[in-house]
């Protein structure tokens, strides 16, 4: 039974008001921009307790089932209470890796015992999940990966090592992808899927500065390290399939998602009014003729972008290339949120070459922002493999 | 007010029209049509008007279907997919310019006719090629109960297929529109140009000593209106042509091999048609956004419609240019159908505003009023 348009608007009259009465004080310290920013554990705390609390009012998960910890109502009020929260800028939820794509796929692949062992905790934010693809010598070619799982009675004996794994100190379990067998004839085919425990004995993860001087990422060591047969997900040799159905809801090509901010929201109205307070050479920035027209170009991919997502609810317009709108979105979105952060550099005459600290304007906020964005145009299959994919996959070009 | 509202019925439309067009407009069809005289073959042009298609956008009481400018998108966008040369544009434009600045008399009159197949067309650009429709300088003086006409007009298109004209001239000071019908336009009145999109057919019209009566000046100069409707029109033609060259480059590179590898396998080439594939995606959404907004008459209309222009311009060129590339020495030929899509794709950059104009003039629109 679907709500009414009353209905809707009186939920969203409500979260309204719920978020604007319980929006966390600015911390004294710097706020991570994504879930793979998170480098500190006063940044962690902070956030996670925010998760908690959004979770405990009902707003995150509200369309997953009830007998696993979810709201068990309909999608449009997630899609309501989310929109509510990017109006209040509140922090993001950081338990991203859980809500969008571990978590869809537990549900959707998921034996019943998985589904009441993990989803609770992904939504209260009590257990926090990472991911174990990328290894030091296969990233893109994550198919080739050769971290090793042999089985020994109840148990699998891992050994090797993943990197860039966001969140790894914090987190509880791991979607990992290892290598069961080399026997097989494709390299694929050898693949196998683990929700693995992070506190089993063996597991180290390490952090990794990134480029801006702080952590949020790290790279985990498996050295003998034990963990029970039952976190295999699917059969063995099943892996790669498994993988890609998670990659397919990282990118958000499939809905099922819990909701929530995944990211802190930069928009492009961000950029203009950066662009009022700034000067170059001594006059607002936004009086430059150069500036202009890029703001124009900005503000009319950024509208690219929203229109988009407007679009592909109409089926009737999604004719020749149907997958290509959503299929792009990761791809339109993090190379744009890149563009826009370099571009805010220019805004700032010499003091584009400060960084972070009180001197730099919005404390250094948009260079850091511009190096993190990379972050998006990187991680989860870099903007050039996503170009493949659609070549490939949306207009059937050879491989 | 929706973001896109796009109907059953327009929908309907898509299906019908994108059929009608690829089964009636094949590149071989349009390529013979391009040595004709005419922009379209007589008994296909009949096709168009029984199918009720140039009413679409005119009010029920005036015997149209009642959909306003939008209901024209799905067509334009089909016709421009597979390169359709015909008035249909220009009847619909100047069917617009009837319903925003003529009288109730001239509505009757007109807007039947046009419906029934009779073609109009519009005569606003001269000479220097000013893209701001009221700086012009053909005139019109009084004469007693008539006005007399000088100047000159530059790309009319299908002069000689139209029964009426509507003509923009500097009356009393004021740009001012006026009618000229098909009689009084003397066959010698209008020479053919030579433009860059073969499957047009673009005339000048000269006005000197062209008497009229006064009755036929008409009462609004809408030029705002025009020049939206104008421009809706050419982007829905861009949508449409950015889809068609998109599957001229596709064809292309997954049957030519090269070092025994299909070329559609090199990034250098693949990663650019990813580009025009997004980029295809977004002047679609540009474009049904424009036609929601200016058949709702929002006020961000004139935004939205500007910033179609300038984003398809720019991507249909691009395609154009890139599609000519992508097929190497054959490329270079008139025989491939790059080049069909390249010059269409100048022709639109070109006409009412190219994307560097829009793009300033939107500045002080998305800048002062934050989107
Ligand atoms: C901030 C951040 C967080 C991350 N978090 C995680 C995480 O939590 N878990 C996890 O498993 N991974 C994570 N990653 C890893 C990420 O998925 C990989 O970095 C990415 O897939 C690229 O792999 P790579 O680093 O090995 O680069 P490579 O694959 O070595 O790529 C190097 C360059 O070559 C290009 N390239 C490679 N192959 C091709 C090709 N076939 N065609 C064209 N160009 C190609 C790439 O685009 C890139 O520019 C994260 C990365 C970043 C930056």
């Amino acid at each position: 039974m679907s709500l009414t348009q009353a209905e809707l608007k009186d939920f969203e009259q409500q979260a309204d008001i719920w978020f604007a009465e319980n929006k966390p004080k600015r911390p004294d310290f710097i706020l991570p921009e994504t879930f793979m920013e998170v480098g500190s554990d006063q940044q962690f705390h902070y956030l996670r307790d925010w998760q908690a609390k959004v979770y405990e009012a009902g707003y995150v998960g509200m369309a997953w089932p009830k007998e696993y910890g979810g709201g068990g109502k309909e999608q449009s009020l997630q899609d309501i209470a989310t929109k509510v929260m990017a109006k209040h800028r509140v922090p993001f939820l950081p338990n991203t890796i859980g809500l969008n794509w571990a978590g869809p796929l537990i549900l959707s692949m998921g034996t019943e015992e998985e589904k009441q062992k993990y989803i609770k905790g992904i939504l209260s934010a009590e257990d926090i999940w990472c991911q174990g693809f990328s290894e030091p010598d296969h990233g893109s070619d994550l198919g080739s990966a050769q971290c090793r799982a042999v089985k020994d009675g109840d148990e699998y004996v891992i050994n090797g090592s993943k990197i860039w794994t966001s969140l790894g100190s914090y987190a509880k379990y791991m979607i990992l992808i290892a290598r069961t067998s080399n026997e097989d004839t494709s390299k694929y085919a050898g693949l196998s899927f683990f929700l693995a425990p992070m506190d089993a004995e063996g597991v180290e993860p390490r952090p990794i500065k990134k480029l801006t001087g702080e952590y949020g990422f790290c790279q985990t060591f498996f050295n003998d390290a034990r963990i029970p047969a039952t976190s295999l997900m699917g059969k063995e040799g099943e892996g790669w399939k498994v993988a890609m159905a998670t990659l397919m809801f990282e990118r958000g090509a499939t809905g099922g998602q819990a909701g929530g901010l995944a990211m802190m929201d930069l928009s492009i109205n961000d950029i203009v009014e950066l662009a009022r307070r700034t000067k170059r050479n001594g006059r607002p920035a936004i009086e430059d003729n150069h500036v202009r027209s890029q703001l124009v170009e900005l503000i009319t991919e950024s509208k690219n972008n929203s229109l988009m997502s407007a679009r592909s609810k109409i089926s009737a317009l999604a004719t020749d290339w149907p997958a290509a709108v959503d299929m792009s979105g990761k791809l339109r979105s993090s190379e744009l949120k890149r563009r826009m952060c370099q571009f805010a550099l220019s805004l700032q005459g010499a003091n584009g070459s400060r960084f972070i600290g009180s001197d730099a304007i919005d404390g250094g906020m948009w260079q850091r922002s511009y190096l993190n964005a990379f972050s998006g145009t990187i991680g989860g299959g870099t903007s050039q493999i996503q170009h493949n994919i659609i070549g490939e996959r949306v207009l059937g070009l050879p491989k | 007010m929706s973001i896109i509202d796009f109907s059953e019925e327009q929908s309907m439309l898509l299906e019908t029209a994108n059929q009608f067009c690829r089964e009636n407009s094949t590149i071989s069809v349009v390529r013979t049509q391009i040595d004709k005289e005419e922009s379209v073959d007589a008994e296909l042009w009949s096709r168009i008007v029984e199918l009720g298609w140039l009413g679409v956008s005119i009010p029920e009481t005036y015997g149209g279907l009642g959909m306003g400018l939008a209901g024209a998108v799905p067509i334009v966008e089909s016709m421009g997919k597979y390169l359709m040369g015909s008035p249909y544009t220009s009847c619909i434009l100047t069917a617009e310019v009837i319903l925003s600045c003529a009288s109730e008399e001239q509505k009757n009159q007109w807007l039947p006719k046009i419906i029934e197949g009779s073609v109009a067309t519009t005569a606003l650009t001269e000479e220097d090629g000013n893209w701001r429709l009221e700086e012009i300088s053909s005139r019109a003086e009084k004469d007693g109960k008539n006005l007399v006409l000088t100047g000159s007009k530059c790309f009319v298109m299908d002069g000689p297929m139209a029964s009426l004209y509507v003509v923009s001239v500097i009356y009393e000071g004021k740009p001012r529109l006026v009618f000229a019908t098909g009689d009084q336009v003397t066959a010698g009145r209008l020479t053919r140009e030579n433009v860059i999109d073969e499957t047009r057919r673009s005339y000048r019209l000269e006005l000197d000593g062209l008497v009229i009566p006064e009755s036929q000046l008409l009462q609004g100069a809408d030029f705002s209106r025009i020049e939206v409707a104008a421009m809706l029109m050419l982007v829905a033609e861009m949508s449409g042509g950015l889809s068609g060259v998109l599957h001229v480059i596709i064809d292309y590179l997954t049957t030519r091999k090269q070092f025994d590898k299909y070329i559609g396998s090199y990034q250098s080439l693949k990663h650019p048609t990813v580009q025009i594939l997004l980029s295809q995606e977004a002047c679609r959404s540009h474009l049904y956004h424009a036609a929601t907004q200016i058949t709702e008459n929002s006020a961000d209309a004139v935004a939205a419609i500007r910033m179609a222009k300038a984003q398809g311009a720019e991507a249909f060129a691009f395609a154009g240019d890139r599609a000519v590339q992508f097929h190497g020495g054959f490329g270079f030929t008139y025989e491939c159908d790059a080049q069909l899509f390249l010059r269409r794709a100048l022709w639109c950059q070109y006409q009412f505003g190219d994307s560097a104009y829009h793009n300033e003039l939107l500045a002080p629109l998305l800048l002062n009023e934050v989107v």
